[in-house]
């Protein structure tokens, strides 16, 4: 009873801060010194027509990086969490008898015949228009994390439609550290042949508003878009009930 | 005047994310089912991000794509804040790998103790 008055109590009190927030609130009328810097110059100085891009890929490139390292670590550590090692199995298979024979049987349920043919039908355009979201989003919203996060929409529809369909590891794994690293080539790239870690400048920077324009933006969202996509991809893959492939 | 159409668009929006972080709260602080407590710190999460969002908007602004929509010499007058923008598309990408990391923690203790209730994990509390 007094943890839940505390918990009243404390909630209580966010609520008046946030009133405060609330009532004093005026809403903007121009933009802040850093957003009009970013949304006079970003466009001549990086050619994005794009700004939130131009802010995530360039100015602010390097949490950009720490983003997609963070990512990178939470799915080593979803994978890390739920692999499945001989041990675990034979423990599953002696103290949960019951439960294991119920997840056989759910097992071999089929997706119906509607889902399986839709599933068949839409999946390549899933991951065609992902790959349409991140090669535009210098031009349109979209980027490389929104992307990633439609492919990996796709894998999902594969693994509900098709359980029983298998996904390299290795593929995934090859693919996810060559895309990680040529990300960091290119930021590095920078640094060499251009104003700093990340600068898009490396390379020519084409006519404003073009698909091959803004330098390196669409060079590095394919690869952040592609490592991303797989690195959701394998999450996904862990949290399936059976594990399949080997490790 | 009319008294909705007085009120601005980020203030609702404000209102809302600021509500959300409540119930998200609520939710992590008083219930038991770890799949519950997972829901409120994803709704606490998508709360922060609407109240960073409502905060970058500038009044009649539209989004901060610079094309024929929205001429480059006019640009500043017409455009949202693109900083708050970028903040919340990382923040949506750390909290979707928190939150699949939250998920597998549960995952496993499910698995080795047939429960997800926080109360029955007892002996690493303090």
């Amino acid at each position: 009873m007094i943890k839940r008055l505390f918990i009243f109590a404390m909630l209580a009190l966010m609520a008046m801060i946030f009133f405060n927030l609330v009532a004093n609130y005026n809403e903007n009328t121009s933009l802040s010194k850093l957003g009009k810097y970013y949304v006079e110059k970003g466009p001549q100085e990086l050619g994005a027509p794009n700004l939130v891009t131009a802010v995530v890929v360039t100015y602010r490139g390097l949490d950009t990086l720490g983003e997609v390292t963070v990512l990178f670590i939470s799915a080593a550590g979803v994978g890390l969490l739920l692999r499945r090692t001989r041990r675990n199995q034979d423990d599953d298979e002696g103290l949960q008898q019951g439960d294991r024979e119920e997840e056989t049987a759910i097992k071999h349920k089929p997706a119906s015949e509607i889902v399986e043919t839709a599933t068949e039908l839409l999946l390549p355009m899933v991951v065609l228009f992902g790959v349409y979201v991140f090669m535009n989003g210098h031009l349109s919203p979209g980027g490389g994390f929104q992307g990633g996060a439609i492919i990996a929409s796709g894998t999902m529809f594969l693994l509900l439609a098709l359980p029983e369909s298998h996904i390299s590891r290795l593929m995934i794994a090859i693919t996810e550290s060559m895309s990680g690293f040529s990300y960091v080539v290119v930021g590095v790239l920078g640094v060499v042949l251009a104003g700093g870690f990340l600068d898009n400048r490396i390379m020519d920077l084409g006519t404003y508003g073009s698909l091959f324009s803004a330098g390196a933006i669409p060079l590095i969202y394919l690869f952040v878009g592609l490592k991303v996509g797989f690195e959701l991809s394998a999450v996904l893959d862990r949290f399936r009930k059976e594990d399949t492939g080997p490790v | 005047m009319n008294i909705l159409t007085d009120i601005p668009v980020s203030l609702i929006v404000l209102c809302s994310g600021l509500g959300l972080i409540l119930i998200g709260l609520w939710g992590m602080l008083t219930q038991r089912n770890m799949i519950r407590m997972i829901i409120g710190f994803s709704l606490t999460d998508t709360g922060i991000h609407m109240v960073m969002v409502s905060i970058g908007y500038v009044t009649g602004g539209t989004a901060p794509i610079i094309n024929d929509a929205v001429p480059m010499a006019d640009a500043v007058n017409r455009v949202v804040d693109p900083v708050p923008s970028a903040l919340v598309l990382t923040a949506i990408v750390i909290g979707l790998g928190v939150t699949a990391v939250m998920l597998a923690f549960a995952v496993r203790i499910y698995k080795a103790r047939n429960t997800l209730n926080i109360d029955e994990c007892t002996e690493s509390k303090w």
